[in-house]
């Protein structure tokens, strides 16, 4: 039940026939894709497929030009500045680079949205503040602050901040990305402790793919704006589309160009034209 | 002739575009819903942009109405008036040289900060970060900013005038001789609270406005990059500079009936 004392619906998150361009580019071709409730859901693809985009348009941190996106039955587009800010109290957001506030000490950075959102005593928001911290291993670090971190322990912080007000949906960019073996063993095992205990729907950005086939119970893989294969892990390992195989056993070439869109390199090599801006003046 | 009617619209279009941005943001940071919990990041903000400041702003002060001193008494003791030098030296501080210079002084001290630390803190997603958190940065960031440079512009616009004119009266009565007690009484008489130092004062916080709204809002809308940031702190200190010259001349030509 929401607020309003309507059922929410099964899906946490609905997006239907989305359009998205950056300037002239067009990243998200009509695309529709569904979150279902309480469950991890992995989003791959190649890098500049527009993954974390998508993201940010379910966090209303950008407008889509036509479709739907829904979160909890309420439509993000049309929300107003105000109600823009309610709606994001019940997500997380885990940044890729962790993002945390260079001002506070790793102990204020996960305080913060408990002292803005809530009138929570002081002792209870250290208590809370300390169990998060606690939970992502870095209860000693609570002292210090993030130009002190290395960029794994950087990540956990924000993890820490993100679980803070308990959302009901976390957002995960990369969050594999750049770290040792432990600490990602270490954020696997946290994701899916959050969602099995805490049914909180997960969504993870990434192309790690095992890490993320290993806990997700669905995934999307988007490529040219679209969604080019989706289902379970194991069923999408055994699909035997090229495009999907190719990306799942990371061959460099195949229907999913490796090369950003170029002339013929012979042509381009004989023609002796220099694009460079900065050393050939 | 096509050709520059477009680039000339295209010039409209994109300043229509800057000051409406421009306006939003100071119209969801400040007009909308001022709140007295942010008061602490208010205080925190006149500390960084105005007591910080004081040092060059004094240091300036001394040495600009010391010099004010040295000429004004060399032309006034021609014609044997230099009785009058603490009179002009108040004026000229209190009208012009005051808020002007500590604006100038204000926009490339602080006004650069706060936008390279907007800059970066976009660059670095933490204004993301605060939005997907549910706080409106306008809000946490930007208003306390604002606020700050509003109200300490016009402190250390004072501050610039009195510490001028007390270098003024070192150099004047204590080493050139000008005798004290008329350089004091001229001064006491001549320069009045509403018709000279008000006007100064408003004329500073004006600046203090228009110095932190551009500012801000050339951080908040910083290309997210090393360079980006760096062109925009150009910019803040270039443009807030103009504005305060080109401000000062309307600003006189409307406070002071020409």
């Amino acid at each position: 039940m929401n607020s309003n004392g309507t059922p929410l619906p099964d899906n946490h998150i609905l997006i239907e026939e989305v359009t998205f361009s950056h300037g002239q580019r067009r990243i998200f071709d009509r695309i529709s894709l569904t979150v279902p409730r309480g469950k991890i859901v992995g989003i791959m693809g190649p890098s500049g497929t527009g993954k974390t985009t998508m993201l940010r348009l379910i966090g209303g941190q950008l407008k889509p030009e036509r479709g739907i996106i829904e979160v909890d039955g309420r439509r993000i587009p049309q929300l107003s500045r105000t109600e823009l800010f309610q709606v994001r109290k019940s997500m997380g957001m885990l940044f890729q680079s962790g993002a945390l506030f260079t001002d506070l000490s790793v102990f204020d950075n996960v305080a913060f949205p408990l002292q803005i959102h809530t009138d929570l005593p002081k002792d209870m928001i250290r208590d809370l503040v300390l169990i998060k911290l606690q939970s992502v291993g870095l209860r000693g670090a609570s002292k210090l602050f993030p130009n002190e971190l290395s960029g794994g322990m950087n990540r956990r912080v924000a993890l820490a901040r993100a679980i803070a007000l308990d959302p009901q949906l976390i957002m995960y960019d990369e969050p594999f990305a750049g770290l040792d073996p432990i600490a990602m063993g270490v954020v696997v095992q946290l994701i899916k402790t959050l969602n099995r205990v805490f049914g909180i729907t997960s969504i993870i950005v990434s192309h790690d793919i095992h890490e993320t086939a290993s806990i997700a119970d669905l995934i999307y893989v988007i490529s040219d704006g679209k969604v080019i294969g989706s289902g379970a892990p194991a069923d999408l390992f055994k699909e035997d589309t090229p495009r999907i195989q190719q990306f799942i056993k990371g061959l460099p070439d195949g229907p999913v160009p490796f090369h950003y869109p170029a002339a013929d390199f012979r042509q381009e090599l004989l023609d002796g034209e220099i694009t460079s801006h900065a050393f050939f003046r | 002739m096509l050709a520059s009617l477009r680039n000339l619209g295209q010039y409209g279009i994109d300043l229509l575009t800057v000051l409406g941005r421009a306006g939003s943001i100071w119209w969801l940071a400040i007009w909308r819903r001022p709140r007295l919990a942010n008061a602490p990041l208010v205080i925190r903000q006149i500390y960084q942009l105005g007591v910080l400041s004081v040092v060059i702003t004094v240091l300036s002060g001394f040495s600009i109405g010391a010099v004010l001193a040295l000429q004004g008494y060399n032309q006034l003791v021609k014609y044997g008036s230099e009785s009058a030098l603490g009179l002009g030296v108040a004026l000229v501080l209190v009208m012009e040289i005051g808020p002007v210079v500590s604006g100038l002084l204000f926009a490339g001290r602080a006004g650069s900060a706060v936008t390279a630390e907007i800059g970066l803190m976009k660059a670095t997603e933490q204004l993301s970060s605060m939005e997907m958190i549910g706080v409106d940065p306008l809000q946490r960031i930007v208003a306390p900013r604002l606020w700050a440079g509003f109200i300490s512009m016009p402190i250390l616009a004072l501050m610039f005038s009195v510490v001028g004119i007390w270098g003024s009266s070192l150099v004047g009565v204590n080493w050139l001789g000008v005798y004290e007690g008329a350089f004091w009484s001229a001064m006491q008489e001549g320069v009045d609270f509403r018709s000279h130092v008000l006007k100064g004062i408003i004329k500073s916080v004006v600046f203090g406005l228009v110095v932190t709204w551009i500012a801000v809002y050339q951080g908040y809308e910083a290309t997210p990059t090393s360079e980006g940031i760096a062109t925009a702190t150009t910019r803040t200190v270039v443009y807030s500079s103009v504005a305060v010259l080109v401000l000062d001349f309307f600003l006189t030509l409307v406070m002071f009936n020409f």
